[in-house]
């Protein structure tokens, strides 16, 4: 286990590397840059910036020491916040981001299986109907529309919750945004609990379960369960690196200090830093979320249990 | 005898249907059946008899599109109908059920010590942990080495013979009153099938049990059961004990299955007939593991060092087990696979023909396959997978002249040739076989590798598609290799025989020495196992 | 099933299906899929035959009508008409004395203390409202006109957003660009995708592990984040939006193809095209093509609404097509910005949008349940 555990984190370091600098040239291959304001700087003090920043130097060099600074965690200043590096921006937003998107990530798997292991088991029913429906529409109505709905029935009509902001970080001010956050992730785990669960109900080994007599419950949750989390928890890892690095959308409408806007601010203002600083922190979040989803699902299927 | 013992198990007037899109399908209309304590009944009908749809409906197990009616009554217990709740105080207590395919009728997520615990755990109240003594016990009994060790494994870590005996032990855990078997050997290879079914008839022996075996072989139930249920199309064809039915058979039907048994032999070719196709010490490996970036993990010789000379109008047939090499063998013969050796074709040095080399070859050096439902491709229509081979190998053709071709092709294999505008799942296996065997023959080939090419069909289908290739092989002088696991098969087409076992020949010669006199101990054994049973 | 004695007897006389004609039967028999199907057609007419039906494009605009909420009754109404003609009238100096509305014609009777001149049609005429004015008679000896000439009245079933633009014409613009950029974008992504997937799964070994390994790799890009990097860096074309978000969505795409065409190289059939001496390559466009066909259908309808969410995800970071061109992303993000001052604003492009990827969703299932039917 500790030898899978550690090739796989070896893995990671080519996989991150190839990453950075994939995106660190298609950024610095586009046009413009972060001092091309609307307004023109005197050149003078541009000429200044850039040396400051080292935009000056020739294009591989940067490249060179951005790679080294990396390594030992320094990520560079941002252009835009001038007082913070990357490193404290990150840094102060991810908490925030974290806490939200990890009671969202806990909402939408408890949720969506329980939601969908019902509606497997009483396939073609009513209440099937009802879960697949608004699956559906948890699928398909973008969180920017859920958001301001949210807001206007339960924060401005009904008065019942506050309208954004992360307050004294309560949950009373977490709800909405987590709701809208949730919603699809919830709805993608009902359909897929829901579909691999019929599929594991019609397996042979069910079939044995039920031939020995074994009582309903036992046959659910014991064996048929078991089987239908597999797609799940595989699905678990690209969810949980979703949700917990941020939306962009959520914390812009909820107003919430975390780490989602950085990326787009970061790209509309081409602060280079900030952007690259975005894409390492994602990254490094997918890396680590499909190790410890191989790692649980070695735990639930013997068949790839990792010596 | 049997007549004074007490009826466990009375079945009347059951049906069982199932709801399709295209309306209500009967799958078992109506039949009578008794078990009595301690018998070995057997249930025998070819698909689509609806002898394992019997059982199922019995169990409660039939899918949600199932429906049964009728009476089944369990010790004067009603059984159809019952709450699920009672229902399974019987199911998995007092009757029991092993599967026709043990790969797959365990729990690949659980030990296999916890798979048999589970029903006792259930039905006798108790922990795991107490259960475990019943278990190993259990495990020593069906046979498994090291049941101390075992117990822990999961499934995937036993062959298909020891899961089987999983399987048994799991119906045997709480004394069962019935044992059912749904064709219990027929994924097994023909050795392991014997033990299977010895292993049955010592347990039974013991236990004394009721057993019901569903088959469709004939040949198993002669040895194992005192009883036979024929069936046919959802009906009983005629009952009677194994020695009436073998000896005085009453229905056309049960006189039919009974003469399927493939008969006959086949005159070796003269000894001077031409060589046509010659394989030398081939060999072929296989890659394992294979990890990245072309890490493999070693290689596995499927084929090791076999020669092998066909002579013109021979059947060569080719024997053994899964894993025996002998498929592949088949298709290193036909340079399909990346193998070593010396190659030749008629007189032609093919060894170092590369694919496009071989590809004027190929018309000349046929293949049929054992699955006829994987080897036609579902999206084309039976005329365009026939004439295939003819858009390759005489593309001047004209539409016309090739359909002419196709319509030859089908008649020569007993087929109406309006079936070439027909999608391949609208046959039967026995049919799909025969558009396999036109694809191949439509070339006008000299050879053609018959790889297992009856193994997927009903015993009386067999016999058809045999007499098909036999009648083939006079009227065009093809040379056949013929591969099989089904010595019957073997014995029937070929005149010569050679057996392998991982990927070496144990043995070769003509058909009748091998049959009547066999030299090693292997050999002897696949016959012992393959005629006693 | 058992064909017992009568090896040559063909199936009974059914019509003959192909494997695509018996799917298309049970699509047509599965209720929602079809409605879905019927549903998509009509939005489709909608936004691409519609705009030839109204009078309004999409980037006219009624200064005189701005946010005002849907309405079945033509704007403006008759009272609002009657205070527009009486302030036309006072800057004429006439009184009015009659006024009265007829589908678009309009009778008016104006007197004065002294002769009016015909030539105060024009003032008539220039309010945005009033066209065509004429005099139809002339009584007291000019002191009193009758005036008749037709009424602009604008129907804006929709309301107007706040440039005053019809709604209605900018949702079957937004439906355009919305449906062209899904289709497109699939289009681009199933290209790449069977093209790079096939090669692969068809090659396998060593180049099949690199290829694999690549697509690996640009799973852990964060991919929307690549679209937003794209798009801001390189402009904001339509054609630019849907190759780029097409060039990120393929990766799924591959890997379907690459494990169709794996376990398509091990059926029997394949080798059975082997062993009668066809070449990779028409192996490939015989068998291996025409049998990934189902899944790579199914999987086109998941793509296109997850498509369409992505654009309208960029046109909500105001990173979608360029104004006055719209999507239904872009209207949404704007009726959500004014959900309380104009709530139709969202109501209307949601509405479209929810039943297009709905109706995508349960066509998609449909055709899945078709082309793959598990539970016989």
């Amino acid at each position: 286990m500790i030898s899978f555990v550690l090739r796989r984190l070896a893995s990671a370091v080519p996989t991150l590397f190839i990453v950075v600098t994939i995106s660190f040239f298609l950024m610095r291959f586009a046009p413009g840059g972060p001092f091309n304001l609307e307004r023109p700087l005197p050149p003078q003090t541009m000429a200044n910036l850039m040396r400051t920043y080292h935009l000056d130097q020739p294009l591989w060099s940067q490249y060179l020491t951005y790679i080294g600074n990396a390594v030992t965690g320094d990520f560079g200043p941002s252009y835009i916040y001038k007082d913070n590096t990357v490193f404290e921006l990150i840094g102060k937003g991810l908490p925030y981001s974290l806490q939200l998107g990890g009671y969202a990530l806990l909402l939408a798997l408890v949720g969506g299986v329980l939601a969908g292991t019902i509606a497997a088991l009483r396939q073609n029913s009513a209440f099937d109907f009802l879960i697949m429906s608004v699956s559906t529409v948890g699928v398909t109505v973008p969180n920017f529309v859920v958001g301001p709905v949210l807001t206007l029935i339960f924060a401005i009509s009904l008065a019942w919750l506050p309208a954004g902001s992360w307050g004294d970080g309560s949950l009373r001010f977490l709800i909405l945004p987590m709701i809208a956050l949730a919603l699809p992730q919830l709805a993608v785990f009902a359909r897929l609990t829901r579909g691999s669960m019929i599929e594991a109900m019609h397996t042979d080994h069910i079939r044995t379960a039920r031939a020995y007599g074994l009582p309903s419950r036992v046959v659910v949750v014991t064996h048929a369960m078991r089987a239908a989390m597999l797609p799940v928890v595989s699905y678990l890892a690209p969810a949980a690196a979703a949700l917990l690095t941020g939306s962009a959308v959520i914390e812009t409408i909820f107003t919430i200090p975390g780490v989602g806007r950085y990326f787009v601010l970061g790209a509309i203002n081409r602060d280079y830093t900030l952007v690259m600083g975005t894409v390492v922190l994602i990254a490094i979040f997918v890396i680590v979320f499909n190790l410890l989803v191989d790692i649980l699902y070695g735990l639930l299927d013997p068949r790839v249990r990792h010596d | 005898m049997e007549e004074n013992k007490e009826t466990i198990l009375s079945v009347k007037n059951l049906k069982v249907s199932f709801s399709t899109p295209d309306g209500t399908v009967e799958a078992v209309k109506g039949i009578d059946l008794d078990v009595k304590a301690g018998e070995t009944i057997a249930v025998v009908g070819e698909s689509g008899s609806g002898k394992s749809q019997t059982m199922m409906g019995i169990m409660g197990l039939l899918a949600a599109n199932g429906a049964v009616e009728g009476s089944a009554r369990y010790r004067g217990q009603e059984l159809v109908g019952l709450p699920l709740d009672s229902l399974n105080k019987v199911r998995g207590a007092r009757i029991t059920m092993i599967f026709q395919e043990p790969m797959t009728s365990l729990d690949p997520l659980y030990t296999i010590g916890r798979q048999i615990a589970e029903p006792i755990v259930h039905h006798r109240g108790g922990s795991f942990k107490e259960a475990r003594v019943r278990v190993l016990e259990l495990l020593e009994l069906v046979g498994i080495p090291e049941p101390g060790r075992r117990i822990d494994s999961y499934p995937h870590e036993l062959s298909g013979g020891q899961r089987q005996r999983v399987m048994i032990a799991m119906a045997l855990a709480n004394d069962p009153d019935i044992l059912i078997a749904d064709e219990p050997t027929t994924a097994l290879d023909v050795t392991i099938q014997a033990q299977i079914l010895d292993l049955l008839n010592s347990l039974q022996a013991r236990f004394g049990m009721a057993v019901v075996l569903i088959t469709h072989d004939l040949g198993i139930v002669r040895h194992f059961a005192s009883r036979v249920v024929v069936m046919r199309r959802g009906e009983v064809v005629e009952t009677g004990t194994t020695a009436d039915i073998f000896e005085r058979p009453q229905a056309d039907y049960t006189r039919m299955l009974l003469a399927a048994e493939p008969s006959g032999h086949k005159p070796a070719p003269a000894d001077n007939a031409p060589i046509i196709l010659e394989g030398r010490n081939v060999a072929v490996d296989y890659a394992t593991g294979g990890g990245l970036f072309g890490r493999s993990a070693g290689t596995f010789r499927a084929v090791d060092g076999v020669s092998i000379r066909l002579r013109q109008g021979q059947t060569i047939g080719i024997v053994g087990e899964s894993g025996s090499g002998k498929s592949t063998l088949g298709r290193a013969l036909l340079r399909l696979v990346p193998s070593s050796g010396r190659y030749n074709f008629e007189t032609t040095d093919i060894s170092d023909f590369g694919r496009a080399a071989m590809r004027p070859l190929r018309r000349e050096l046929q293949l049929v396959f054992q699955d006829p439902y994987g080897s036609l491709s579902p999206r084309q229509t039976v005329g365009e997978i026939i004439t295939e081979g003819l858009y390759v190998h005489e593309p001047q053709l004209s539409r016309a002249a090739r359909d002419k071709r196709a319509i030859e092709a089908l008649r020569e294999v007993g087929l109406d040739p309006a079936a070439r505008n027909r999608y391949p799942h609208e046959f039967s296996g026995g049919q799909r076989q025969r558009i396999a065997i036109a694809r191949a023959i439509i070339l006008k080939p000299k050879v053609v590798i018959l790889d297992e090419p009856t193994s997927a069909l009903d015993r009386s289908v067999q016999g058809q598609v045999i007499d098909l290739l036999r009648d083939l092989q006079n009227k065009n002088g093809l040379s056949y290799i013929f591969i099989s696991h089904d010595l019957s098969v073997i014995k029937a087409m070929s005149d010569y025989v050679v057996v392998m076992k991982d990927g070496k020949i144990v043995e070769e010669g003509e058909t009748e020495a091998i049959f009547e006199a066999p030299r090693e101990t292997y050999t002897q054994a696949l016959m012992s196992a393959a005629f006693t049973a | 099933m058992t064909d017992i004695l009568t090896p040559a007897a063909l199936p009974p006389e059914t019509a003959s299906r192909s494997l695509f004609q018996l799917a298309a039967l049970r699509f047509r028999r599965n209720r929602a899929a079809m409605a879905s199907c019927i549903m998509l057609v009509l939005i489709a007419l909608f936004s691409f035959v519609g705009p030839y039906f109204i009078s309004h494009s999409y980037d006219q605009v009624f200064p005189s009508y701005v946010s005002i909420p849907p309405s079945l009754e033509p704007r403006p109404d008759a009272s609002s008409l009657q205070d527009v003609m009486e302030s036309v009238a006072s800057r004429a100096r006439v009184e009015l004395k009659e006024f009265a509305v007829e589908g678009q014609i309009f009778t008016a009777t104006v007197t004065s203390d002294k002769p009016v001149d015909p030539r105060t049609t024009r003032y008539f005429d220039r309010a945005n409202e009033f066209d065509g004015t004429q005099v139809v008679a002339t009584e007291d000896d000019g002191r009193t006109l009758k005036l008749t000439g037709s009424v602009s009245r604008e129907y804006f079933l929709f309301g107007t957003d706040s440039n005053g633009r019809d709604l209605m014409a900018r949702v079957m613009l937004g439906g355009q660009i919305s449906i062209a950029v899904g289709l497109l974008a699939s289009l681009v992504s199933l290209s790449i995708g069977v093209l790079y997937g096939a090669t692969s799964g068809y090659i396998g070994g060593r180049v099949d592990n690199v290829m694999m390994r690549f697509v690996e790799i640009l799973y852990s890009l964060p991919f929307v984040f690549l679209v937003v990097v794209l798009v801001v860096f390189f402009g904001r074309s339509f054609i630019l939006i849907f190759l780029v978000i097409g060039a990120v969505e393929w990766l799924d795409m591959a890997r379907i193809v690459r494990g169709q065409t794996l376990t398509l190289k091990r059926r029997e059939f394949v080798s059975a095209a082997q062993a009668l001496g066809l070449t990779d390559w028409q192996i490939i466009r015989r068998h291996i093509i025409p049998n990934t066909i189902g899944p790579v259908v199914v999987f086109v309808t998941v793509v296109v609404p997850k498509v369409i969410l992505l654009e309208s995800f960029l046109s909500f970071l105001g990173l979608g097509v360029q104004a006055p061109l719209t999507s239904w992303g872009a209207l949404i993000a704007e009726g959500a910005n004014n959900i309380q001052s104009s709530p139709w604003l969202l109501i209307f492009p949601t509405i479209f949008f929810v039943l297009t990827l709905f109706s995508l969703n349960f066509a998609g299932d449909g055709l899945r349940d078709a082309l793959d039917p598990k539970d016989r």
